[in-house]
């Protein structure tokens, strides 16, 4: 008996000053020496171990072992309860002695901008990609025939006069004067996707176009238009209005609507003039389209006996200008950077 | 086109909604531009006579007016005006008045010299839509009456439509009211004509030398005329309409011009009764219009004769002074003819001279209107001369160019299935279009009409032209609206998607987009080292600084720059991605996209890790030629970046000299690339490397290198000495100064060896490292210590 107890009492002075070495450690390291000191050779609880082996009963045997290990577990938790709170305790202290200015910092480089151009062209091919359209480029310097003459413009008709063309002079003395020029308008590069492309045809084309303007604030030489054709079997006037209207809201907000109205263009015939509504009831003008002509669609390699289509257009720079709030459409295009960074 | 309200009201009864009139004229194709009120009343504006002009000699703008308002006093008054001359009769506001624009009229004047009152336009008071000068009141109004009294006027409503080319027919008031009244189901009712002949058959002979040019031309004789002022209602039509009255045979003849779209010419009986000649004029020809400006004509130009050979006005634009009635005419010829439009436009274009006349002969008038037109002229000339007597015999000189009068054409109704989408019966149509002068008859084609084409509709030919009347007058708003479902598959193309990354890549490298103007000035590719001579010319520039196109977007790029410098803008970096276009062989030019990004302040090596970045985001490679440099770049600090013989683009630092001219300050790396080859490459997709598991080696190696030696060179031997061991290969250091020789530089490398299926022993990375070591100084370099 005399014996047991002698051990229950070994085993819970060991614990006793385990425990009171644990709480002496006043940081992480410090914890860690005490725990490498408690699980060594000659910590008290190894040696009471090691000495378990000389206990004869069986049940005494039994008893020590499970108070040594309960002892072990005790002191286990001791430990990890401790380094939890001294390692929160450093953290803190860290976190606390590295504080740093966050609008402290050295701009390494500038992201630069896109123009407002790009942004709005950018914009509306997104707009036309949802509804099914493929993007179609061509030339700016074009020929008198994909300019007028495939466009149900004739040498001879009227409206040519209409679109102040800037003309090429003649590369030489064989070539016709005003054969070649800077396209007016995005159409010609209908005409350049009908003769390349097979219907169905859903195309928008976005482009550089020229006309002989004296540069004011609403007008340059140089500007930007997108154009859409739609060609296939039963496409309608409907279908034409229908596109106007998804595009409207799409582009505009849900809030606006879209008419159409009658007007005259060659190369559409019915034409109309697109208006958009806003929700204050305002109408603002916004560009022309119309069933087009069977003599663009023949132009275009287009039975119009087979197939019918739809064509509109509108400005780009105006739509650049109006969301931006830029009072001179000349700001556009002075290409200063304190401009120019202002839309990144 | 201004129509006033009460004069379209007297075709149908539209009624008095003007809103509603003018929303049904817009939805019909004549868009409203505006809709004014004209005669509500303006307390305070007196009539008063101009008694004398005077200049101040420091006033050049402005003139001095002395009127008299009825008072005997003559007053001062300031006028930016110069339409009016002593004798005049002219609305004054006077002191106190509160004019339509919100301004009151007080006596402050200029100069220290105050002014008595203001004269006024129409449009000022709302009495016309002339804005142009003084409003001149008819001779003969009492002075110091209310204007408004004095003119007896009624308020009214102007709607100014703007009518489109493909309606001849509406810059008449038949023309609209016809249209309108289909639009509205109203009732049109012509206007009352005077088919009288009761005198001596009188015929004025008539010979057209230009057929082609003057396929009808009609004369009608009337005589016992009085020429007097026309009643006021007649002069306020004219002067609403923008039009000055004259007399009242000069009125009548403008009323049915306006009227019935209906050109014609009035001419003293007298100068002209042995007839006339219809010719071309000879090349330099003079003639005196009666604006009293002498023209100088062409051999295109179409000329009116009297049998004399001489000529009495311009065919289609403007008569003669000669001819011109007078206060002695009793008696006159009527003419009323059809030219032809382009011709009319030409001449008119030429002279720079638009006119009533021509403005409507240019577009097409009806050629069959001549009987209905001179009989209303008859009608409403009897309203002053109640003696007329219009003389049988008219002459009708027709040549085979007059279009016939019946055209037809075949419509198939299932064309206007297919363009409008909506079922139209032979009958719907007839409902549609009959009252507007078209006719709907039988086809020997099943499903098929006849339509008969009105004459004064010269702009509808074909099938096509028929089914826009049916929409018009179905209402586009009534066809509805289906958004198609799109069977091709809308994205963009290859290069479009490749363009835009290439645009985020540009910009996250700190580059701003410019958009430079095209046009350079002659000169400008010199500036830059580059030729003019593969450049287009403008035929026909705004200015002689903007008649070149441009071969290169280094020209505007400069400028951009040199702008931006003068401004004092901080850390320049633009880009520009446009087309430039460079004449080939072809009609059209080589016209191709570039890209060019310009970095102010900044060297070569900036240029080549723009390019690098570009290059590897891309996909694209190119060998760099420094042995071929640029054309208006540094010519040992650029590139030629090629693909065999194909050059992709340029890079490095523009050429001093170039920068000078340019006015820039500091050095500017550059890189141009051809997006048009670049852009097309599709490269083929990466193929996944195995990540080896095996730990990896690395070392750094400095070289001395002779200048001589390129980087590049270096870089290539010591890949090669590395073998497929090398996995990384990085120049982190190139330094030049103290302890390297003047003709050298130090080239420090980060190599980074590893093998797929093994750990390397310490044996294999020394002898990897000897292997590079050996192959550097193959190359003259030596290790650094």
């Amino acid at each position: 008996m005399s014996s047991s107890s002698t051990l229950a009492s070994e085993i819970s002075q060991a614990q006793t000053e385990a425990l009171s070495a644990i709480a002496g450690a006043l940081d992480a390291a410090g914890l860690r020496s005490v725990q490498a000191e408690l699980a060594g050779k000659k910590s008290a609880l190894t040696v009471l171990r090691s000495q378990l082996g000389k206990i004869q009963d069986a049940e005494e045997r039994k008893s020590a072992g499970q108070a040594i290990h309960a002892c072990a577990q005790t002191i286990e938790a001791a430990i990890g309860e401790r380094m939890a709170l001294l390692l929160a305790g450093e953290r803190a202290q860290q976190v606390a002695s590295e504080a740093m200015d966050l609008s402290e910092f050295v701009t390494a480089k500038r992201r630069g901008s896109t123009h407002i151009v790009t942004q709005a062209t950018q914009r509306l091919e997104d707009v036309f990609i949802g509804l099914g359209f493929q993007v179609a480029e061509g030339p700016e310097v074009e020929t008198d025939f994909y300019n007028f003459e495939a466009l149900n413009m004739p040498k001879t008709h009227p409206a040519r006069s209409e679109f102040d063309t800037m003309f090429i002079e003649p590369a030489s003395a064989d070539q016709e004067p005003n054969s070649v020029l800077l396209r007016t308008h995005t159409s010609p590069v209908q005409i350049r996707v009908m003769q390349s492309w097979k219907p169905p045809i859903y195309a928008v084309m976005p482009g550089r176009v020229f006309r002989r303007d004296t540069p004011d604030a609403t007008h340059m030489p140089v500007f930007h238009q997108i154009e859409g054709i739609v060609v296939d079997k039963g496409i309608t006037f409907a279908h034409l209005a229908g596109i106007i209207e998804a595009f409207t809201k799409a582009f505009f907000g849900n809030e606006f609507t879209s008419r159409l109205r009658p007007s005259f263009f060659p190369f559409t015939e019915p034409s109309a003039e697109f208006d958009i509504r806003r929700a204050n009831g305002a109408w603002i003008e916004l560009g022309g389209c119309g069933m087009m002509h069977p003599n663009v669609l023949r132009a275009g390699g287009i039975d119009p006996d087979e197939y019918t289509g739809f064509a509109f257009g509108f400005g780009i720079d105006r739509m650049a200008k109006e969301r931006h709030n830029v009072e001179d459409i000349r700001e556009m295009y002075t290409n200063d950077l304190r401009f120019l960074r202002q839309f990144s | 086109m201004k129509i006033l309200h009460s004069w379209l009201n007297e075709f149908a009864d539209f009624g008095n909604d003007v809103d509603a009139i003018a929303d049904r004229i817009t939805e019909l194709g004549l868009a409203v531009e505006s809709v004014d009120r004209v005669g509500t009343p303006v307390k305070g504006v007196v009539t008063a006579k101009v008694i004398r002009l005077e200049k101040h000699p420091d006033a050049a703008k402005v003139t001095r007016v002395y009127v008299d308002a009825g008072d005997g006093i003559e007053r001062h008054v300031w006028c930016g005006a110069t339409n009016m001359q002593a004798g005049d009769i002219v609305p004054l506001a006077t002191l106190g008045t509160n004019m339509p624009d919100g301004r009151v009229i007080t006596q402050r004047g200029i100069l220290g010299i105050d002014s008595e009152g203001m004269l006024c336009s129409g449009t000022e008071i709302g009495l016309s839509s002339d804005g142009s000068g003084l409003l001149i009141l008819p001779q003969g109004t009492a002075l110091g009456l209310d204007v408004y009294e004095a003119l007896g006027v009624d308020s009214d409503v102007v709607f100014d439509l703007d009518v489109t080319r493909n309606r001849p027919d509406c810059t008449g008031y038949l023309g609209v009211a016809r249209d309108l009244a289909a639009g509205m189901g109203k009732r049109l009712v012509l206007p009352k004509v005077d088919q009288s002949a009761a005198g001596q058959s009188l015929t004025v002979p008539v010979a057209i030398s230009a057929p082609e040019r003057c396929s009808r031309f009609t004369v009608k004789v009337m005589s016992g005329i009085s020429i007097t002022q026309s009643p006021d209602w007649i002069a306020r039509r004219l002067t609403r309409a923008g039009m000055r009255p004259i007399n009242n045979v000069v009125d009548v003849s403008n009323l049915v011009n306006l009227e019935l779209n209906q050109p014609n010419h009035a001419y003293d009986f007298e100068s002209v009764k042995d007839g006339f000649i219809v010719r071309l004029a000879r090349e330099g020809e003079q003639f005196t219009t009666l604006d009293s400006v002498e023209r100088t004509l062409s051999s295109d130009d179409l000329l009116i004769c009297n049998a004399q050979d001489k000529p009495v006005g311009i065919a289609g634009i403007m008569g003669g002074l000669d001819s011109e009635v007078t206060d002695a005419t009793t008696s006159i010829a009527v003419e009323i003819a059809y030219f032809e439009p382009d011709a009319v436009r030409a001449t008119s274009t030429r002279l720079a001279l638009r006119t009533e006349a021509s403005l409507r002969f240019e577009r097409g008038v009806d050629p069959f209107g001549a009987e209905f037109a001179a009989a209303r002229f008859a009608e409403l000339l009897r309203i002053t001369c109640p003696n007329l007597v219009v003389h049988s015999g008219a002459t009708d000189a027709r040549t085979d160019a007059l279009h016939q009068q019946a055209r037809t054409t075949e419509v198939r109704l299932n064309t206007i299935k297919r363009v409008l989408g909506i079922d139209v019966t032979a009958k719907a149509l007839e409902d549609l279009i009959s009252p507007i002068g078209f006719t709907v008859s039988n086809s020997a084609d099943v499903g098929s009409v006849v339509v008969g084409i009105p004459s004064w509709r010269n702009d509808c030919n074909g099938e096509i032209d028929i089914v826009e009347e049916v929409a018009r007058h179905y209402g586009y708003d009534n066809l509805g609206k289906i958004v198609p479902t799109s069977p091709v598959h809308g994205r963009l193309s290859d290069v479009q998607r490749r363009r835009r990354i290439l645009r985020e890549i540009v910009v996250s490298l700190g580059a701003s987009e410019a958009m430079p103007n095209p046009f350079l000035a002659p000169g400008d590719l010199a500036k830059v080292g580059l030729s003019e001579e593969n450049a287009l010319k403008l035929a026909n520039p705004l200015v002689a600084e903007e008649s070149v196109l441009r071969t290169s977007l280094v020209p505007g790029m400069l400028k951009s720059i040199a702008y931006n410098q003068s401004h004092r803008i901080r850390d320049i970096s633009l880009f520009e991605i446009g087309h430039v276009y460079p004449q080939g062989t072809e009609v059209l030019p080589d016209e191709y996209e570039s890209l060019c990004i310009m970095v102010a302040g900044a060297d070569a090596s900036v240029a080549m890790d723009l390019w690098s970045q570009i290059s590897s985001s891309l996909g694209v490679g190119a060998q760099l030629a420094q042995d071929q440099p640029p054309a208006g770049y540094h010519a040992t600090r650029s590139a030629q970046l090629k693909r065999g013989k194909i050059v992709l683009g340029s890079v490095g630092e523009i050429d001093p000299t170039v920068l000078a001219n340019a006015g820039i300050v500091g050095r500017v790396a550059c890189v141009e690339v051809n997006l048009s080859v670049v852009l097309n490459d599709t490269p083929k997709p990466q193929i996944a490397q195995v990540i080896s598991k095996y730990p990896s080696s690395d070392f750094d190696l400095a070289f001395v290198v002779s200048n001589s030696v390129s980087a590049a060179t270096m870089v290539k031997a010591l890949r090669q000495a590395g073998g497929n061991l090398l996995i990384d290969l990085a120049l982190f250091d190139v330094y030049r100064g103290k302890g390297v020789s003047e003709d050298s530089r130090s080239l420090a490398y980060r190599l980074r060896l590893q093998a797929p299926d093994r750990t390397l022993t310490d044996v294999e990375v020394s002898d990897v490292r000897a292997k590079c070591i050996a192959a550097a100084e193959k190359l003259g370099a030596t290790l650094r210590g």
